[in-house]
C-alpha cells in the first residue's frame, strides 16, 4: 500500500512539476529556421518540390517534413548546405541525380503567344506577342513551368550540353 | 583525498562504464560517427549522470529506505530520471539558448540511457555517502566522454580507409569496440602504490 | 643564413619529385624538320587560358599568313592568326585536344599553297618602350608555351607592375620523352637570348637566370655560347628531377625564395618564361611575326620514326604521326604533351594548338597496366609531392566523398609525382582533378543559386512596380474623369 502512495505522490509531483515548468519555462517557438532555409532556396517558387512555394517548402524543412533533396534547381550543392544546416546526413544518391535542364523554344512551332514568358519565375524567356521566343541559357531554372502552359508544345525540356568548360574528370573506379 | 582521486580514476579507466560494465552502448554506436557530435553527447552525458546520481541518492536515502520499498528502486529511478531530464531540458532552453544548441538534441536520448540508469543503480546498490555517489556519477560518466570521443575519433580515421565490403560499416566499428574494451582491461591490473 | 638554402645545396640536393626514365633519345639527336603545308587546318579560337578569342572573319574569305583570325576579347584573352594564306572554309565546332574530345568553336582554313605573308616590317626591340613590347607581344598572340598558355603579355604587364627583378628562363623540359625544347635551344639559342633580352628590357628586370637540366648537355652548351657576351644571363645546369619545370620549383631550386601558397611568382620578384615562349616574343616583337607555328615531339614506342616537328598550329595530329613513319602498332594511349601532365587524346584528329609541346602514342609496354589496389600509407607519395603536400590521406577523403575535407587542393599542381611513384598504382592524380571539378562544379552552383535568386527578387520588384503603375494610372484616370463630370456640371449649373 505505501509502495503504491509513495510511487504515485512521487509521479503526481514530478508531472506537476514539470508541467508547471512548461507554463513557465515556455519558449516562443521561434521559426527562425524556416525563414533561414527560405532564404537558402532559389526562391523562384517554381513549385517542383511538391509545394506551392519556396515559403512552404522551406516550413516543411525546418519541421523535417520533407526530404533535403527536394529541389532540383537548387541541385547537390543546395542538398549540402541544407544537410549541414539541418545536422542530417546529405543523402544524394537518393536524389535522382538529376542533369540540369535547360527550356528551348522550338522556332516551328512557336507562335509568340507571350504565355512562357508571362509565368517564367526568373524572366529567363525574352520576346514580344507574335514573335518568336528565346530562352536566355544562363537565366533559365529548368523549372519547366514554361512547359506547361505551352499551346503549341513549342517548349522541351534538354539536359545543359556539356562544354569544354563544365566538362569535369568522373570520379575515379575504387580499388577491390 | 586520494581515496576521491582513486574513485575517479577507478570509475573512469579501470570500471569503464561502456568499455569493461558494457553499459550505454547504443549512444557508443550510435553518435560515434563525428567527434563534434560525440563531444556534445559527452558533455550532455557528463551533466544528466552527475545530476542523476545525486537525485537518485536523495529518492533512496529520503523516500525508498525509509519506507523500506527498495524492490520499486528500478522503477522509481526511471521516473526520476526521466522528469529531471526534462526539467533539466526546460531550463537550459529558457536559460542558455546557445548551450541547447549544443546538447538539445542528445538530451531526450539520455532519457533512456542505460548508462544512467545503470550508473544510478549501481551506486545504490553499493551505498556510500552523497560525495561518493556523486563522484561516482562523474568518474562514469568521464569514462563514457572517453570512450566515446575516442572512438568517434577512430570511426572518423576508419571512414577513410578501405574497409573488406563484408566488415564495412557497423561490423568493423564493433571490432574496433572490442579491441578497444581489451585495451581498458589493461586498466584492471593498474597498481597505485 | 640557412645552410640548406645554400645555391650549392639547394641545386644538388633536391627532395622532392621523381624520377622517371627520360626516354628522349629517339627525338633528341634529329634536327628540327618543318612538316609540309597540310590539305586542311583547324585553329581552336580557345588556344590559351582565359576567354576565347572572337572570330573576326567569315567563311569563304581569303587570309593572308599570319592575318587576325579570331580577335582577344577581355583581359585574359589571346588573338589567333592564320598560320598560312588560304581560304576560310568553315567556322564550326571541332573536336578539341582535350580528353573530352567535345568541340570547341574552331576556323578551318584551306591553304592556298603560296605560304604569303602579311607585310610584317623588322624592327629594332630595343628602340620600343615596354609598353610598346607588351603591345607587341600581346597582338601576337603569345601565350606560355610550356603547356599552361596563359598569355604571356598579361603576364609582362604584371611583371611591369610589381617590380620584377630577375627573369627566370625555364628550359628544364622535365616530362620524359619530349624534346621541343631542347632542340630549340640548341639550333635557336641566339634567337632565344635575344628573347631574353627583349624581356629583361620589357619588364626591367637586372638578371636573367636560366635552368636547364643537366641531361641536356648539349642545350647547356649552345645557351652558354649565345649568353657569352651577355653578363645579366646565366645559364645553370639542373639536377634532373621531375617537375623541375613547374615554375614554383623553378623558383625556388633558383633563387631560393617560395611562392606563398595564394601568391603569384612576381610576388617574390621573379617572372617565368619558357624558352619555347621567348623565342616566339623574339620572332613576334623583332619581326612581328605572330605566334603561328612551333615545335612538337612526336614520340612514343607506337610512332615508327619518333622526331621534332615545326608545325604550323591547326595541324591535325594525325598529319604528324604520319610524317614521322605512321604508327607501328596500335597505341595503348594517345597524348598530347609529356607523358607526366599530358592531356589524355580520345583520337588524333585533334589539332596542335599552342600548348602543344608533344603529341606522344605510347605502346602497350609504356603504360602502367596494373589495378589499384588499397593504400597501405607508405607514404611515397608524401615524399614525392613537390608542394608537400598528404596524396594519400587527400584521395581517401576524396573517395568516401568528404571533400571539403581535403586539405590542400588549390596546391596540388597536378603534376603526377604522387600517382607515379604510388605502389598501390592508385590514381591519386586522377582523385585531385576529379575534385578539383567537382569542387569548380559546386562553386558554379552555388554562383547559379545566388543569381536565380536575384533574377527572382528582380522580377518580384518588377511585377509589383508593373502593378503600381497599373493603379496609379486606373486612380489618375478616375481622377480626371471625375474632374470632367464635376466641371460638366459645374458648366451646366453656370
Amino acid at each position: 500500500m505505501i509502495a503504491v502512495i509513495s510511487l504515485t505522490a512521487l509521479g503526481v509531483a514530478l508531472g506537476l512539476g514539470l508541467g508547471l515548468a512548461a507554463r513557465f519555462l515556455r519558449v516562443e517557438q521561434d521559426d527562425g529556421l524556416a525563414s533561414e532555409i527560405e532564404a537558402m532556396l532559389p526562391g523562384s517558387q517554381c513549385g517542383q518540390c511538391g509545394f506551392p512555394g519556396c515559403g512552404p517548402a522551406a516550413a516543411a524543412l525546418a519541421s523535417g517534413n520533407a526530404p533535403v533533396t527536394l529541389c532540383p534547381p537548387g541541385g547537390s550543392a543546395l542538398v549540402r548546405q541544407l544537410a549541414d544546416k539541418l545536422g542530417v546526413e546529405a543523402v544524394t544518391s537518393g536524389m535522382k541525380e538529376s542533369v540540369p535542364m535547360l527550356a528551348v523554344v522550338e522556332e516551328e512551332l512557336c507562335i509568340g503567344c507571350t504565355k512562357c514568358f508571362r509565368v517564367c519565375p526568373t524572366d529567363a524567356i525574352v520576346g514580344a506577342p507574335k514573335q518568336i521566343h528565346n530562352v536566355l541559357r544562363e537565366a533559365c531554372t529548368g523549372c519547366g513551368k514554361c512547359v506547361d502552359v505551352c499551346p503549341t508544345m513549342a517548349v522541351n525540356m534538354t539536359p545543359m550540353p556539356v562544354t569544354l568548360q563544365s566538362w569535369i574528370w568522373h570520379k575515379p573506379a575504387v580499388a577491390a | 583525498m586520494s581515496e576521491y582521486l582513486l574513485l575517479l580514476l577507478g570509475t573512469a579507466l579501470v570500471n569503464n562504464v561502456v568499455l569493461v560494465k558494457f553499459l550505454g552502448l547504443c549512444p557508443f554506436m550510435g553518435v560515434s560517427k563525428k567527434i563534434d557530435s560525440a563531444i556534445g553527447m559527452s558533455l550532455a552525458t557528463t551533466f544528466v549522470l552527475t545530476l542523476a546520481t545525486a537525485t537518485t541518492w536523495m529518492l533512496e536515502h529520503w523516500l525508498l529506505e525509509p519506507f523500506g520499498i527498495e524492490y520499486l528502486r528500478t522503477l522509481a529511478f526511471i521516473l526520476v530520471i526521466a522528469a529531471s531530464v526534462q526539467f533539466t531540458e526546460m531550463v537550459i532552453r529558457k536559460s542558455a539558448p546557445a548551450l541547447y544548441q549544443v546538447l538539445g538534441i542528445y538530451l531526450p536520448l539520455i532519457t533512456t540511457n542505460c548508462a544512467v540508469l545503470g550508473v544510478a543503480l549501481l551506486t545504490a546498490m553499493e551505498g556510500g555517502s552523497f560525495l561518493h555517489t556523486l563522484l561516482y556519477g562523474f568518474g562514469s560518466a568521464l569514462g563514457f566522454s572517453l570512450a566515446l570521443v575516442m572512438f568517434a575519433g577512430l570511426r572518423e580515421r576508419m571512414a577513410l580507409a578501405q574497409v573488406p565490403a563484408t566488415f564495412a560499416g557497423a561490423p568493423i566499428g564493433f571490432i574496433a569496440a572490442g579491441l578497444l574494451s581489451l585495451a581498458f582491461m589493461g586498466f584492471a591490473g593498474l597498481k597505485i602504490a | 643564413m640557412n645552410i640548406l638554402n645554400h645555391p650549392i645545396i639547394r641545386r644538388t640536393m633536391v627532395r622532392w619529385g621523381v624520377h622517371p626514365d627520360a626516354r628522349k633519345q629517339a627525338t633528341s639527336p634529329q634536327d628540327i624538320e618543318r612538316l609540309p603545308l597540310p590539305a586542311i587546318l583547324h585553329i581552336p579560337l580557345l588556344q590559351h587560358s582565359g576567354a576565347p578569342a572572337k572570330p573576326v572573319v567569315s567563311v569563304g574569305q581569303h587570309v593572308l599568313k599570319g592575318e587576325l583570325l579570331g580577335a582577344r576579347q577581355g583581359n585574359i584573352s589571346a588573338p589567333v592568326h592564320a598560320p598560312t594564306s588560304g581560304t576560310v572554309v568553315a567556322i564550326s565546332d571541332y573536336p578539341a585536344p582535350h580528353p573530352s574530345g567535345l568541340g570547341v568553336l574552331s576556323v578551318s582554313l584551306e591553304p592556298d599553297g603560296e605560304d604569303r605573308w602579311i607585310e610584317c616590317a623588322e624592327t629594332d626591340p630595343f628602340s620600343l618602350t615596354p609598353a610598346q613590347i607588351a603591345e607587341r607581344v600581346s597582338a601576337a598572340g603569345v601565350v606560355g608555351m610550356g603547356g599552361a598558355t596563359f598569355p604571356s603579355s598579361v603576364k609582362m604587364l604584371l611583371g611591369q607592375r610589381s617590380q620584377v627583378h630577375t627573369l627566370l628562363v625555364n628550359g628544364s623540359e622535365c616530362e620524359p620523352y619530349l624534346s621541343c625544347d631542347d632542340r630549340l635551344m640548341r639550333e635557336r639559342a641566339a634567337k632565344i637570348i635575344e628573347g631574353i633580352r627583349i624581356v629583361l628590357h620589357a619588364v626591367g628586370a637586372k638578371k636573367a637566370l636560366c635552368g636547364i637540366e643537366n641531361n641536356k648537355p648539349a642545350a647547356i652548351e649552345a645557351m652558354r655560347r649565345a649568353a657569352a657576351e651577355v653578363p645579366a644571363i646565366e645559364v645553370i645546369a639542373l639536377p634532373t628531377r621531375y617537375p623541375m619545370g613547374s615554375d614554383r620549383q623553378l623558383i625556388h631550386v633558383l633563387t631560393g625564395q617560395e611562392v606563398p601558397s595564394d601568391g603569384r611568382s612576381a610576388d617574390v620578384g621573379v617572372l617565368v618564361h619558357n624558352v619555347g615562349t621567348l623565342y616566339a616574343i623574339q620572332q613576334a616583337v623583332r619581326f612581328g611575326r605572330p605566334l603561328i607555328s612551333r615545335v612538337v615531339t612526336v614520340a612514343g614506342g607506337a610512332v615508327a620514326r619518333p622526331r621534332n616537328l615545326e608545325v604550323l598550329l591547326g595541324t591535325p595530329a594525325r598529319l604528324l604521326v604520319e610524317h614521322c613513319g605512321g604508327l607501328r602498332e596500335t597505341p595503348a594511349r594517345l597524348l598530347m604533351g609529356g607523358p607526366m601532365m599530358g592531356l589524355q587524346l580520345p583520337s588524333l584528329d585533334a589539332p596542335i594548338i599552342k600548348g602543344s609541346s608533344g603529341i606522344l602514342a605510347l605502346g602497350a609496354h609504356e603504360i602502367a597496366k596494373e589495378q589499384p589496389s588499397p593504400c597501405i600509407r607508405c607514404g611515397q607519395c608524401v615524399s614525392a609531392c613537390p608542394m608537400n603536400l598528404m596524396p594519400f590521406e587527400m584521395s581517401a577523403n576524396i573517395r568516401v566523398g568528404e571533400l571539403d575535407a581535403v586539405q590542400g587542393l588549390k596546391d596540388c599542381i597536378s603534376c603526377g609525382s604522387c600517382s607515379y611513384v604510388c605502389p598501390a598504382h592508385i590514381p591519386l592524380s586522377h582523385y585531385f582533378d576529379y575534385a578539383k571539378g567537382e569542387l569548380t562544379v559546386r562553386e558554379r552552383g552555388k554562383l547559379r543559386q545566388e543569381s536565380i535568386r536575384q533574377l527572382t527578387s528582380a522580377r518580384k520588384t518588377r511585377l509589383e512596380q508593373e502593378a503600381r503603375e497599373k493603379a496609379e494610372a486606373a486612380a489618375r484616370r478616375k481622377a480626371e474623369r471625375e474632374r470632367a463630370k464635376a466641371t460638366a456640371a459645374q458648366g451646366k449649373a453656370s
